[in-house]
């Protein structure tokens, strides 16, 4: 009986409150810098299209997460400057946080949960913080990662949508989805699905048309893992883990890779190109790379927006042969120019 | 004549009710499902001999059947309460029954696997546990989902035991000799079938377990590799990859396998309602605890109520017995007083 209940079963014990409305949003460093029109299309979709109230506040800052994780910074440091957001969002009038990054959703929840265990430590610092800024701060009464939001509002983002996940002849697209390991790694509890079959992204690609595809080193992390890139001669360890994956889901011949974590998404797509020029491989069709999409740009793709409007050329796999595979009219020309704004071209030297 | 309800008829239940009957006591065995035997009727082969369960079992059935015990099937018991000449029983039939003494005897509940959610229990069709694999041998059929014989077989230590993630901190004992056991089955049954054992430790506690051990490695040829498997997937023709540390050699492994045997431990059954309406003391490991584990093993903190067999503790089925006849001793002791 059990096993016939299958990942279903699993999905059932994770199940996640994810506030209805009234967001207050943190961006993601590193998103703004990799992935610039993800984090306009959260804002679009969730204020626009789904028409519900999110807040972008301007004073909000970095987490700190990738200095904390590399030891540069000590904890006291970052709880106390997500202790500021906390009192911005409280300043605001806003209790319910909507998080950009995968890093910062697992450091607040480290935060918190280390102030459940310890509340000796959370009224430490709120006196650092009273004492440097003089703000006082009320506990988030939830915090969702933006790609519970969008996972929260899939059926409706469905209802509105102008495409699905098919191709020109109406068969799903097989989509591979890796989530970042500090979203439910952490925490499994606070991940929609848990920690070993997440159901954040693929309930996405369900609900829009798509098709899961499960793979050995589904669970397996894309290497980004702070000092693996940030140290170069630890380089090569985080190439690997993306290698791993790569080949491991190369014969399940997939469409594209959704990820919900900014570094995820960096790094499954740049290190191909790396791979293809150390090894002369490519995972995709046609010698080609698969290509690498946020749940933003996937959800995008589906509600009808241009692909240059959504930041796509700013991949290093081209998405271009994906787009003509699920029949997309795009405009080829365009993709160099954002806005009025002409890119520039990337040229060899 | 004093009468003694015992609940549970697994091994524990039955041969105490047996040696109660032979001290002279009226005896009524609940059980709960349709036949008599407990988790020892779906064994196979009992270590450390290869001596088959189902003899084993109709033999202590055979020992049981004395006009001085009622056997009670399909029963259930509802609730129980302690009064001044002894017990009210309420049972799932509606009836009640009124005994002198109480003798638990409700063995163990066997370890959720799908707990271990990295394992793929209940997701990949060829991820079983080792009840699962005991009816395989029985059956004599160890063909896989798609009807195909395994090439490869692994076995996993400790699920669910020495493991304080899911609570369980307690060794379950049985567990690494099963293990050793069922791969010595398999390879007497298809000697083609390569057997991997994956453990922490390997604790062979029982007389010629160690011996047992032994001639897995040297005859039958089974593996034995010191690491935990940290994750199981499923590839694309449908065979497990499998994630581990070899920590004998200090290096990380990944291996393609056909089957996933969980060795999944015991819980304890201790959470009846019955019992908690008579507050019958548990210790730290969630099993009844005894008012004195080397003299009193089998009392409870209620008195009247006793213990036997793997409601205590994991045990194998030589402890059982053993200790259900020391249940049927300490009630006599009781009334002899």
């Amino acid at each position: 009986m059990e096993q016939e209940l299958g990942k279903n079963a699993v999905w059932a014990n994770y199940q996640k409150d994810i506030a209805d409305d009234h967001y207050y949003y943190c961006r993601s460093c590193i998103r703004q810098a990799f992935l610039p029109g993800s984090e306009r299309m959260f804002l679009h979709i969730v204020g626009n299209v789904l028409g519900k109230d999110i807040y972008d506040d301007p004073k909000h800052t970095t987490c700190t997460g990738i200095a904390y994780h590399s030891d540069l910074v000590p904890q006291e440091t970052t709880a106390t400057v997500i202790a500021r957001h906390f009192a911005l969002m409280t300043e605001a009038g806003y209790e319910n946080m909507a998080i950009s990054c995968i890093t910062s959703f697992g450091l607040y929840t480290e935060i918190l949960e280390t102030w459940k265990e310890h509340p000796e430590e959370e009224e430490k610092v709120r006196d650092y913080l009273w004492k440097a800024t003089r703000r006082e701060f009320k506990i988030p009464k939830n915090i969702a990662h933006t790609s519970d939001i969008i996972f929260h509002f899939r059926h409706q983002i469905a209802e509105k949508a102008t495409r699905r996940l098919v191709d020109v002849n109406g068969n799903p697209l097989k989509v591979v989805d890796h989530i970042g390991c500090h979203y439910a790694k952490l925490f499994p509890s606070k991940g929609v699905g848990g920690a070993e079959f997440p159901y954040v992204l693929a309930g996405m690609v369900d609900a829009w048309g798509g098709q899961q595809v499960d793979y050995p080193e589904r669970r397996h992390c894309c290497g980004f893992g702070f000092r693996n890139y940030l140290v170069m001669a630890n380089r090569g360890y985080s190439v690997a883990n993306s290698h791993k994956k790569l080949e491991s889901m190369k014969p399940y011949q997939p469409d594209l890779i959704v990820a919900n974590c900014p570094g995820c998404a960096m790094f499954l797509d740049r290190w191909q190109y790396t791979i293809e020029q150390m090894e002369g491989k490519t995972y995709g069709a046609n010698g080609q790379g698969i290509p690498v999409l946020t749940y933003e740009e996937m959800a995008g793709l589906v509600l009808g927006y241009n692909p240059w409007d959504l930041g796509m050329q700013l991949h290093q796999i081209d998405v271009e042969p994906l787009l003509l595979k699920m029949g997309i009219d795009y405009n080829p020309a365009g993709k160099h120019e954002l806005g009025a704004r002409q890119l520039t071209i990337p040229t060899l030297k | 004549m004093k009468h003694i309800a015992i609940i549970g008829g697994g091994p524990a239940g039955i041969e105490s009710a047996a040696s109660l009957a032979q001290l002279g006591y009226r005896v009524s065995l609940i059980e709960k499902s349709a036949e008599l035997g407990g988790h020892l009727s779906q064994m196979f082969t009992l270590f450390p001999d290869g001596r088959n369960a189902a003899e084993v079992l109709s033999e202590l059935i055979a020992h049981a059947r004395q006009k001085n015990i009622n056997v009670m099937l399909n029963t259930e018991v509802i609730d129980a309460q302690r009064n001044l000449s002894g017990f009210t029983i309420t049972l799932s039939n509606q009836k009640t029954v009124t005994a002198d003494a109480l003798l638990i005897a409700t063995g163990f509940r066997l370890f959720n696997v799908a707990r271990k959610e990295e394992y793929g229990y209940g997701i990949y069709k060829n991820v079983i546990n080792s009840l699962q694999m005991e009816k395989k041998l029985r059956t004599g059929d160890l063909t896989m989902a798609n009807g195909q014989m395994p090439k490869r077989v692994v076995f996993l230590h400790c699920v669910g035991s020495r493991d304080e993630k899911v609570g369980n901190n307690y060794c379950s004992k049985v567990c690494c000799v099963t293990a050793v056991k069922q791969a010595i089955e398999i390879k007497k049954m298809n000697p083609e079938i390569e057997t991997f054992c994956f453990y922490m430790d390997i604790r062979m506690f029982g007389p010629y377990y160690e011996e047992l051990y032994r001639e897995a490695q040297e005859k039958w040829k089974v593996v034995f590799v010191r690491g935990k498997i940290s994750e199981a997937a499923e590839n694309i023709d449908g065979r497990l990859q499998i994630k581990a540390e070899d920590t004998l050699i200090g290096k990380p492994l990944r291996m393609q396998c056909d089957m996933l045997v969980a060795m999944a431990g015991m819980e304890s059954t201790a959470d009846a309602k019955f019992a908690q309406t008579l507050n019958v003391a548990r210790g730290l490991n969630r099993f009844y605890s005894s008012t004195d584990n080397y003299l009193r093993y089998n009392n409870t903190n209620v008195e009247g109520v006793f213990t036997a067999g793997t409601c205590t503790a994991p045990m194998n089925i030589i402890d059982t017995i053993a200790n259900a006849r020391a249940a049927a001793l300490s009630i006599h002791q009781y009334f002899s007083k």
